[in-house]
C-alpha cells in the first residue's frame, strides 16, 4: 500500500476506535455505496478479532436500485451476518410521496433527512458513522471529523468545534450527538484505490454493463423497475454505463463507460474531467443547496 | 499515485487573495473538473468581484455566510495530487477573530504559505500568523507577496518586504523560510513563471511546494502507544489496540504501561495487513502480551528503559479559543491522548503577545490569546515536552458544561514545582530545580564556588549537589579522554545526570570547564529550563599563576595534552546569564552572585 493510502487508513481506524470508546451508542450509517464499503471494511478492521460492536443503519426510501437492496440483504446480512437495522420513513411513503410525485427536495427532505433523524432518535444513537469525503463539495470540504449535531440533528456550521491534532472531542450534552467522518481526507481516487488494495466487494451497478436507460434532462437514468414513468418521447435504450455514485435510481445519473473492473475505473477516473457528484440531480438545485440540507440534518 | 504528502496551510488577511491563490493552484494545475469550472463561471458572474471574469476564490470559499461577505471563516480543506506529490491544503481564515480555525488547520500541518498583499506589507496579522505556526511547531514558512500586478511588477517592494519578513523569523523556532512574488489572480509564479517579473530567479509556488524536504515532526525514538481499547472478544484472546503516536514498537521487547506501571513483554502485534514484528509511527496496532495484565484505555505502553514523565501538574503554551475567559481555579476537562481528565487551571505566568512576541503580566486568557499556563489534573497525564513529540505533548481543553473545544496547550519541558507526583519534593522557599553550569578555565575558581554555594544552601534546607568535573571523570566519565570528541561526551553525560537530578527536586552545580560553545548549547537542550550559564571568568595568566592543582606547568611542559587555555581553545560564553569575574571579586562576593540565580 502506497503511504498515503496507509496513513488515511490508520486516520480512519484511529478515529472509528476513538468514538466507539467514548460514546455509548454508535451506529455505522450504511448506504450500500462504496464510501460506505471502505468504511465498514475500515470498522471491522478496527474491531478485529472482535466482531463490530454497533449496527448499521440503512435508510430505505423504497427507491434504492434493486441491485443495493439485494447486496445489502445477500453480502451484509446473510455473508457477514452483521447487526443492520432498515428504516423507512413509512408514513411518508403511505402518504404516497415519491421522487416523480413531489420533486427531489421535498423527496429528499421527507424519505431521507426526516427517515434519518426518526431512526437516530428511535436508536437514541448518539454517535454515528458516516463516509461523506470532504472533497465531495464545498460545505463539506468545511465540516469536523466529530461534528456536534443538537438535539434535533441539525448542524451549525457557526457553531463548530475547534479540532486540534488528533485530539477528537465526542463529548455531547444529553440529546445531542456526533457525526463521524473517518474518510473526511479521502478522495475520490483513494476510495477506490482502497478498493483495490483490500479487495472490498462492492454493488455490482459501479461496474459498466449494459442497463436500460433513459436520457432525462441531459441525465442518463436507469429504468429500475416499473414504477418509472417515461415522460412523452422517452425512449428506453440499452446503454452501456456505470454509476459513479449511488442512490435512488430516479435521482442518480450514469455515466458511459467501459470500466468493467476497479482497476478501469481507477484509469478512468484519473483522465476524468467532471466531479463525481455531477450525477446527482439533488445537488444542482442551487449551489449552496448541500449546506442548507446539512445544517437542516442530510448526511 | 504521487509520493509522499505534505500537509500545508495557507493564511493571511481577508485581502491578501488567499482563496484567489489556491483557486489558481487548482485551476493552472488543471485540477479542476469541468463541471466545477461550470458552475463556478456561474457563481462568478453572481457574487464575484472581477466582473465577467473568473474569480478563482469562489472554488474554495464554500460556506454561504463566506460567500456573501466575502471573507473565509472556517478551515477548507483541499486535496490534490501532482506527479510528485499528495497535498493536503488547510484554507484558514486571517480574521484575528478566528484564530482558533487557523489553528485547528495548522495542528497538523508541516508547512505554511503565509500571504501578504504587497501594496500592504507586513500586517499586524502576517506576523501573528507567523507566531502561531512557529508555536505549534511548524519549522517551514513560505512568504507569499501577492498582487504584484498592483505595484507595477517592482522587485525592491519585493526585496523590501523579504528582508523585513525574514528579521522577523528570526525571533521564531522556524527552520525555513522562503519567499516568492505573486500575482495569483492572473496565474503569475503561482504554477507558471511570470513573464513580469524576469529578476525573480527563484520557484514557482507549485515548484517549491513540490520539492520542498520536509522535516517532519515524526518522532521515530520514543516509543508511546496510547491504549485505545482492550479487545476481548473471548477469554482466550486479550489485545491493546491503538495507534502508535512515535517510535517503534517491536515483538518480543520488554514494555511498561504508564501510568499504572504494568510491566511485560510483546507476544504479538498486528497491523491492518495481518501480523507484523514491528510497528511505527502512525501504524495502528492489535498488540498482545506474554503475561496477563491489567491495562486499560488511557494507559500508554512504552520502552521500560525510556520513559515519559507522569505527572499531574503541567505547564503548557496554551490557546484559549473559549468565548468565556480562561480562570486560574476555574475547572476543566483536559484531554491528552486518550484520557480526559478534570483539571484546574492554576495559574497564568504570562500572555503572550503574538503581535511582538513580548511577555504580558495575565490574571485571565482571552478567546484567541495564548499564555503559559499550569494546569493542574486530578489524574497524572504521561507527557513529554510538545517540542520533542507533538503526539504526547498536546491537549485540549473542554468546557464542563457546554463540552466544546475551550483551549489548546503544548506542554513545556518543564516539571512544575510541587507536582504530586513528580519524583522530587518541593524546595524551601519556593525555590525551583535548576541546573548552574559554571564553565570556565582551569583554576579559574569554578569548584570553590560551587561549594560555597552548595553549603549555603544545605544550610538553609534546600537539597543541592555538586556534579564536580574532576570527581566526574574518577567515576562515571572515567573512560574519557581530553579530546574535543570525549569532551562533548563529558558534557553530555554531565547535562544528564543534572537533568535527573532536577527531575528529583535537586538545585544542581555543574563545575566543568566545556569549552566548547556547541556542546554547552547541548547541555542547556538536555537539561532544559531552568537552566543558567555561568562564565567564571579570570585570565589565564591568572589561573596560570593560581595552578591549585599544578596542571599548567606539565602542560606548558608537554606532559600533559589537550591543556584548556595552552594546547586546545577555550570558547567564552556569547550570551551567559551571569558573569563572574573571580581576578577582581572575592569568593564570597562571586557566590553570592551565583546564590542570586537560586532565589526565587
Amino acid at each position: 500500500m502506497n503511504p498515503h493510502l496507509h496513513s488515511l487508513e490508520a486516520e480512519a481506524i484511529h478515529v472509528i476506535r476513538e468514538v466507539a470508546a467514548e460514546r455509548e451508542r454508535p451506529l455505522l450509517l450504511y448506504s450500500i455505496g462504496k464510501d460506505s464499503a471502505v468504511l465498514l471494511h475500515l470498522a471491522r478492521k478496527a474491531f478485529a478479532p472482535a466482531a463490530l460492536p454497533f449496527p448499521l443503519l440503512h435508510i430505505d426510501t423504497t427507491w434504492k436500485f434493486r441491485e443495493m437492496i439485494e447486496f445489502r440483504e445477500q453480502v451484509v446480512r446473510r455473508q457477514w451476518g452483521l447487526d443492520l437495522i432498515v428504516h423507512t420513513n413509512t408514513a411518508a411513503a403511505a402518504q404516497g410521496i415519491t421522487p416523480f410525485t413531489h420533486g427531489s427536495t421535498t423527496y429528499t427532505d421527507v424519505m431521507k433527512t426526516e427517515a434519518l433523524k426518526q431512526a437516530l432518535s428511535a436508536y437514541r444513537c448518539d454517535a454515528a458513522f458516516g463516509g461523506a469525503r470532504r472533497d465531495e463539495e464545498k460545505s463539506r470540504a468545511k465540516e469536523r471529523v466529530v461534528s456536534v449535531r443538537d438535539a434535533h440533528h441539525r448542524w451549525d456550521p457557526k457553531r463548530q468545534r475547534p479540532e486540534i491534532w488528533n485530539l477528537y472531542n465526542t463529548q455531547v450534552r444529553p440529546g445531542e450527538s456526533v457525526r463521524v467522518f473517518p474518510l473526511s481526507n479521502w478522495t475520490e481516487l483513494d476510495v477506490w484505490s482502497y478498493i483495490e488494495h483490500e479487495s472490498i466487494p462492492i454493488v455490482p451497478l459501479y461496474f459498466a454493463k449494459a442497463r436500460p436507460m433513459v436520457e432525462r434532462d441531459g441525465v442518463l437514468l436507469m429504468v429500475d423497475d416499473e414504477r418509472m414513468p417515461l415522460r412523452d418521447g422517452e425512449q428506453v435504450k440499452e446503454r452501456v454505463v456505470r454509476f459513479r455514485t449511488l442512490g435512488c435510481y430516479p435521482l442518480t445519473g450514469a455515466v458511459l463507460s467501459q470500466a468493467t473492473t476497479v482497476a478501469a475505473i481507477i484509469d478512468e477516473l484519473r483522465q476524468a474531467r467532471v466531479s463525481e457528484r455531477q450525477g446527482r440531480v439533488i445537488d444542482h438545485d442551487r449551489s449552496a443547496s448541500m449546506e442548507e440540507k446539512k445544517r437542516d440534518g442530510y448526511f | 499515485m504521487a509520493g509522499d504528502l505534505l500537509k500545508l496551510l495557507t493564511c493571511g488577511s481577508v485581502d491578501d487573495g488567499k482563496s484567489t491563490l489556491i483557486g489558481r493552484l487548482l485551476m493552472d494545475a488543471g485540477l479542476v473538473p469541468d463541471d466545477q469550472l461550470d458552475t463556478l463561471v456561474l457563481d462568478s458572474r453572481r457574487h464575484g468581484t472581477m466582473g465577467d471574469e473568473i474569480d478563482p476564490a469562489l472554488l474554495t470559499d464554500g460556506l454561504k455566510a463566506e460567500r456573501e461577505q466575502g471573507i473565509t471563516i472556517d478551515v477548507a480543506y483541499r486535496y490534490f495530487s501532482t506527479p510528485r506529490r499528495s497535498f493536503i491544503i488547510a484554507d484558514t481564515p486571517g480574521h484575528e477573530q478566528y484564530t482558533r480555525n487557523m489553528v485547528s488547520g495548522a495542528s497538523t500541518c508541516d508547512l505554511a504559505v503565509l500571504l501578504v498583499d504587497a501594496r500592504h506589507g507586513l500586517r499586524a496579522q502576517t506576523r501573528r500568523h507567523a507566531a502561531i505556526a512557529s508555536l505549534l511547531g511548524i519549522r517551514h514558512l513560505v512568504l507569499a507577496v501577492n498582487k504584484m500586478d498592483l505595484v507595477e511588477f517592482q522587485q525592491s517592494v519585493y526585496d523590501t518586504l523579504c528582508a523585513e519578513f525574514r528579521g522577523f523569523a528570526t525571533k521564531l523556532t522556524v527552520g525555513d523560510v522562503q519567499c516568492v512574488p505573486l500575482a495569483a489572480r492572473a496565474g503569475d509564479n503561482v504554477v507558471r513563471r511570470s513573464a513580469a517579473m524576469p529578476w525573480y530567479q527563484g520557484s514557482t509556488l507549485m515548484h517549491l511546494l513540490e520539492t520542498v524536504q520536509v522535516a517532519t515532526g515524526r518522532n521515530t525514538i520514543d516509543l508511546r502507544l496510547p491504549v485505545q481499547l482492550v479487545c476481548r472478544p473471548d477469554d482466550g484472546f486479550r489485545g491493546y489496540q491503538g495507534t502508535v503516536r512515535s517510535g517503534t514498537l517491536r515483538v518480543g521487547e520488554d514494555v511498561v504501561a504508564l501510568p499504572s506501571g504494568v510491566t511485560s513483554r510483546v507476544r504479538a502485534i498486528t497491523g491492518t495487513q495481518g501480523a507484523i514484528t514491528a510497528a511505527s509511527v502512525e501504524d495502528v496496532v492489535t498488540v498482545e502480551l506474554e503475561t496477563e495484565v491489567d491495562i486499560s484505555r488511557g494507559d500508554i505502553i512504552v520502552h521500560v528503559r525510556n520513559r515519559p514523565r507522569v505527572t499531574n501538574r503541567v505547564e503548557a503554551m496554551v490557546l484559549w479559543m473559549g468565548e468565556a475567559p480562561l480562570l486560574p481555579a476555574q475547572r476543566y476537562l483536559v484531554k491528552h491522548l486518550t484520557t480526559t481528565v478534570g483539571a484546574t487551571a492554576i495559574g497564568i505566568d504570562y500572555r503572550l503577545n503574538v503581535h511582538d512576541l513580548r511577555r504580558e503580566p495575565a490574571s485571565s486568557l482571552a478567546m484567541n490569546e495564548f499564555g503559559r499556563v499550569q494546569m493542574e489534573c486530578d489524574a497524572p497525564l504521561t507527557w513529554d515536552p510538545y517540542e520533542r513529540n507533538r503526539a504526547t505533548g498536546a491537549f485540549i481543553v473542554i468546557d464542563r458544561l457546554t463540552f466544546d473545544t475551550v483551549g489548546a496547550g503544548m506542554i513545556i519541558d518543564r516539571l512544575p514545582e510541587s507536582s504530586e507526583s513528580s519524583l522530587g519534593p518541593a524546595l524551601k522557599g519556593g525555590v525551583r530545580p535548576l541546573t548552574i553550569w559554571l564553565t570556565g578555565l582551569s583554576g579559574s575558581g569554578k569548584s570553590s564556588i560551587a561549594d560555597v554555594v552548595d553549603a549555603r544552601l544545605r544550610e538553609v534546607g534546600v537539597p543541592c549537589i555538586v556534579l564536580d568535573g574532576d570527581v566526574m571523570r574518577t567515576g562515571l566519565n572515567s573512560d574519557l579522554s581530553f579530546s574535543a570528541e570525549d569532551r562533548r561526551e563529558n558534557v553530555r553525560r554531565n547535562a544528564e545526570v543534572a537533568k535527573l537530578f532536577n527531575t528529583a527536586g535537586f538545585v544542581v552545580l555543574v563545575p566543568v570547564i566545556s569549552p566548547y560553545a556547541a556542546d554547552r548549547a547541548r547541555a542547556r537542550a538536555i537539561v532544559g529550563e531552568p537552566f543558567r550559564e555561568v562564565w567564571v571568568d579570570a585570565p589565564l595568566a591568572v589561573c596560570e599563576d593560581r595552578d591549585v592543582k599544578g596542571l599548567y606547568k606539565r602542560a606548558r611542559s608537554g606532559a600533559v595534552s589537550n591543556f584548556t587555555g595552552v594546547s586546545a581553545p577555550y570558547e567564552p560564553p556569547s550570551e551567559p546569564d551571569l558573569v563572574v569575574n573571580t581576578a577582581t571579586n572575592s569568593l564570597d562576593v562571586s557566590a553570592a552572585q551565583v546564590l542570586a540565580l537560586v532565589s526565587p
